[in-house]
């Protein structure tokens, strides 16, 4: 186990370390740079800006003190377009509200789908089986962009139930959350569905009929324990997905978090910020796969003592 | 311990019991016709009313995205003075005028947009993007996962080990922000590269998003193929017809591709056409964001995100691409659901 | 003699209905069982056997139902039961172990945890008393190290010591049938003597009746007092092991009996399997289902089911044949 521990976290050190490389490569090394690109300033203000960001060095010696400030001091630098503030200032600063959401989302896209996934198995070829999946197979189909633009034109333009902006209130929270969780909750209840089938046909549920125990406690106890298994494995994409989804759903219901800040120092061209936000998101999908692929090893004991 | 019954000379014949000919109790044999594999899986799919449906939605929507074009009167780039954010069928006060004058003019079935251009035919455009994007996406994938699978499975030992750990390291890398990045700094010195280099404009009109993007299907997306391709020929190659070949003198190259990529071919074309709506669902998510197709090019993604702003007052310019999208994304899922039930009766519900 | 018989079936009929139609797979099936009986079911695969055995469970699987027939055990009339009540005998009246060891038990599970849960749901021991009865238990199959055992999962186990597991799990609760539903078929050979040896041992020891479902005669040979050889969801012949080894009066049994190798066989001898393929349950036909495949098929074995014959007390077989004589005579006894 142990053994197994330390190979995944080396590599994901190992990756994480290839996304920064590739990253930094990009930003910095593709000729025209950061600044050129831009009307070309003056060759004083150019020179100004070069010393002040570190940009007049050689590369490798920028691409060591980026990475040494970025990994071993946190410091992401700072950001190119917003005068005065640091990339470390920002995304601590968007981050928190984008994980509110994303984290609600994936709640109730679990909350949802695992007891729908549940019930269509249990009752398979009847026609609530038949609805589950008929919700699901759309539920996967339609991009988020589409959900939420539905759902802010239903309820907030024309019926006028909910606000169409911001997160003063927890009402406001309600359309994006949803938006958001719409597609795992598809997915999710889909996969519960087929692995459930999966389980309810193994011989190890009719020995436990034989046992005479009740359909709760088949269900519940041994049912449940091992169709929920790959549900488990799909965290780890369920949270990538969370968060890249994010950027949609903040755009459209102009949220101020980690995701619209990203989109906008896109279009902003906001170097640091955008390969600060970058390394961080990758950091942080890396790390949740490797702890979902390490708690899924925990929970499933066949796999435990390999 | 049974009932003993009725006796027994009762409504029985003599002659019943002569002998029966073998030939008449082969009468009573009903064997079932054996079925090729592909007619059988063919028969099967052709059943599934859903998966039927679906397919008869993608060809219209092929033939609305691929062939109606040539017949249009507009072009999607082309922006018509004076008729700015046309309703639905409305005519501009010139179109008035024009058809008064006894012109015909076509109508604008989904109006215009804000500079005068034709919905309908840039719907079309967007579809025709797409789906061009996700097949040829999904066939990138089937290519590069395949193969690599295939050696990788095929050779085994040392060199499916090291093929398997690259693999899992770039399973571990988040596509999206690639792509995001690669598009950010790749823009300025490509666009350069349209601009001063002669034959390479088609990067201008294509867009560098685009480009961006099937760059990073063919550095990533492959390894979901090739880990799926893997296992199958780690089974495949333990079966006899391997060892028949193969002591039949055939090269390492023909037992891969004819012998056990055939016999794969249902789950690769299963997985493939499943790959298909989600390529085409990161096309769409990525130009909604604004990194895809460059303008005026339309992307059912991009014109759903142009379309924002206008909700109130011009709801139809983003319900169209977005059920577009939808309908394109669903009517590929539901095919793929239906031929995987059709070839693959084991995983059949 | 009229002893009140553990088990009795009575004319059972029971069908599968599915979407291709209605699959018949019992056909007037008739067991009777008394306390301390071994009976030997013997067949090929969807001769019915095992659907046999599971209706006493009730086990049958959607979509099967009982058609006709009742089923009496051990004073309850299983036919008519709830399920409450069919839950309140499985496990602890009547019990079953399964074909695949491998997969019957639950992977995510110790097998302390699956022994002690059956011990406590039909008996009112405290968790510490439920331990103790199962390491006794693993003891009783021949487990070493029972109390490590405990704490083991299923995948740490060989298959024949998560086969004992499973019969140590069938007997937790002391039932008076046991159901073993081709206990050794995935088993080694060598395995599977040691499992039926202790079958055979627990038997005398607790005083149960087994129903032994297989389709391997060699092993029905040792362990069963009775043997019923099923084809096509009908008992084609029913008697003492003796009788049917030494005295086989149905086709298909001489078939089966004909079909072992024998080690004291001259060398170069075929093998003589069963030639044709087993019946289309969806559509059975109106004679004798064996016919197709009988050497000695008459005109009227595919136009009509034979009844039984009884050829000896206890032994009876259901084959044209045996009628043959007594109509070819013009109505004698039969």
């Amino acid at each position: 186990m142990l053994k197994y521990v330390i190979k995944r976290v080396l590599l994901s050190i190992v990756t994480l370390w290839l996304v920064s490389t590739i990253t930094f490569t990009l930003m910095y090394l593709v000729p025209g740079g950061p600044f050129l690109s831009e009307k070309a300033p003056s060759a004083a203000t150019l020179k100004a800006m070069n010393a002040k960001y570190g940009l007049d060095q050689p590369k490798i010696v920028q691409y060591k003190n980026y990475m040494v400030k970025a990994f071993f001091q946190g410091d992401l630098g700072p950001s190119l377009k917003q005068r005065g503030r640091t990339v470390n200032q920002i995304i601590s600063r968007g981050f928190p509200v984008s994980a509110r959401i994303g984290g609600l989302a994936i709640l109730i896209a679990l909350l949802i789908g695992i007891p729908l996934g549940s019930i269509a198995a249990l009752n398979r070829g009847k026609w609530i089986d038949n609805v589950i999946i008929v919700f699901s197979t759309f539920g996967i189909a339609v991009p988020s962009f589409v959900v939420s633009v539905v759902l802010m034109v239903v309820l907030s333009v024309k019926l006028d139930l909910l606000p169409t902006y911001g997160l003063a209130t927890p009402l406001h929270y309600i359309m994006p959350v949803l938006a958001l969780s719409f597609y795992p909750a598809s997915y999710i209840s889909r996969l519960m569905r087929s692995s459930m089938l999966e389980v309810l046909g193994q011989d190890y549920m009719r020995t436990a009929k034989a046992k005479g125990l009740t359909q709760y406690v088949i269900l519940f106890k041994h049912a449940l324990r091992n169709a929920i298994l790959p549900v488990v494995t799909y965290l780890g994409p369920l949270l990538a997905y969370t968060l890249t989804g994010s950027f949609i759903v903040e755009k459209i219901f102009t949220i101020p978090g980690l995701g619209s800040a990203f989109i906008s120092s896109i279009t902003d061209r906001d170097y640091p910020l955008i390969m600060g936000t970058t390394i961080f998101l990758a950091a942080l999908i890396i790390v949740m796969n490797m702890l979902v692929d390490i708690a899924y090893k925990v929970i499933d004991p066949r796999i435990k003592l390999k | 311990m049974i009932d003993m019954k009725k006796p027994l000379s009762m409504q029985l014949d003599v002659s019943d019991f002569l002998p029966a000919g073998k030939e008449e109790r082969q009468s009573l044999v009903v064997m079932r016709q054996s079925v090729s594999f592909w007619k059988d899986g063919l028969r099967r799919f052709r059943k599934n009313n859903i998966a039927m449906v679906s397919l008869a939605v993608i060809i219209l929507v092929l033939i609305f995205a691929f062939i109606v074009p040539s017949f249009y009167p507009y072009t999607y780039e082309q922006q018509i003075r004076g008729s700015e954010n046309l309703a639905p069928m409305q005519y501009s006060q010139q179109e008035i005028g024009l058809k008064a004058q006894g012109e015909s003019v076509f109508p604008h079935f989904m109006g215009t947009d804000s500079l005068g251009r034709d919905t309908m035919i840039r719907l079309m455009m967007g579809s025709r993007v797409s789906l061009l994007v996700g097949i040829v996406a999904s066939l990138m994938v089937l290519l590069i996962g395949s193969i690599y699978g295939a050696i990788a499975g095929y050779f085994g030992g040392k060199t499916d080990m090291i093929m398997m750990r690259v693999v899992d390291i770039i399973y571990t890398v988040p596509d999206i922000l690639v792509i995001i990045l690669l598009m950010v700094t790749l823009k300025f010195p490509l666009v350069n590269l349209a601009n001063n280099m002669p034959g390479f404009d088609w990067i201008n009109r294509i867009g560098v998003g685009l480009i961006c993007i099937f760059i990073v299907f063919a550095l990533l997306y492959w390894v979901g193929m090739a880990r799926i391709v893997r296992s199958q020929i780690l089974t495949l190659k333990e079966q006899e017809f391997v060892t028949a070949a193969k002591a039949l003198g055939a090269s390492n190259g023909r037992i891969i591709g004819k012998h056990l990529l055939t016999n794969c071919m249902g789950t690769l074309i299963v997985t493939t056409t499943l790959q298909i709506p989600s390529s085409i669902f990161t096309e769409s998510f990525l130009s909604f964001i604004g990194i895809g197709v460059a303008a005026p090019m339309p992307s059912l993604g991009s014109m759903a995100s142009q379309a924002i702003g206008g909700i109130t007052s011009y709801p139809y310019r983003l319900l169209a691409p977005a059920i577009m999208i939808s309908l394109i994304i669903l009517s590929f899922n539901l095919i793929g659901d239906g031929l995987r039930d059709a070839f693959d009766p084991k995983l059949k519900n | 003699m009229m002893s009140e018989n553990l088990l009795d079936i009575k004319n059972l009929r029971l069908s599968f209905f599915t979407p291709a139609g209605e699959v018949k797979a019992l056909n007037d099936v008739s067991i009777k069982l008394e306390e301390g009986d071994v009976l030997g079911i013997v067949g090929e695969s969807g001769s019915g056997k095992s659907v046999t055995a599971y209706s006493v469970m009730g086990l049958t699987a959607y979509p099967g139902r009982i058609v006709d027939g009742t089923i009496d055990f051990n004073g309850h009339k299983i036919n008519d039961m709830s399920e409450n009540d069919m839950r309140k005998i499985r496990g602890n009246e009547v019990s079953i172990i399964f074909q695949d060891p491998m997969t019957s038990l639950n992977p995510v599970y110790t097998i302390g945890n699956q022994i002690m849960e059956v011990i406590l749901l039909h008996t009112n021991k405290t968790k510490k008393e439920a331990t103790e009865r199962a390491i006794e238990l693993l003891r009783l199959v021949g487990i070493n190290e029972p109390e490590k055992r405990l704490k083991q999962y299923p995948h740490e186990l060989s298959g024949g010591m998560r086969q004992r597991v499973m019969i140590a799990i069938a007997l937790a609760c002391e039932p008076k049938l046991l159901i073993a539903d081709e206990p050794t078929t995935a088993l080694d050979v060598t395995i599977q003597a040691q499992i039926l040896e202790l079958m055979i041992e627990l038997k005398n020891k607790i005083g149960m009746s087994i129903i032994m479902i297989t389709h391997d005669l060699g092993i029905v040979a040792n362990m069963c007092k009775k043997i019923a050889v099923m084809y096509a969801g009908k008992i084609v012949e029913y008697g003492s092991t003796d009788e049917i080894f030494y005295n086989p009066r149905h086709e298909y049994t001489k078939g089966l009996l004909r079909s072992i190798p024998k080690l004291t066989e001259k060398e170069h001898k075929k093998l003589v399997p069963i030639e044709g393929t087993p019946v289309d349950m969806l559509n059975p036909p109106a004679g004798c289902p064996f016919a197709p495949r009988c050497e000695n098929c008459m005109k009227i074995c595919m136009k009509q089911m034979p009844d039984y014959t009884v050829v000896t007390e206890g032994h009876y077989s259901a084959c044209w044949l045996l009628q043959k004589e007594a109509v070819m005579q013009g109505g004698g006894r039969s």
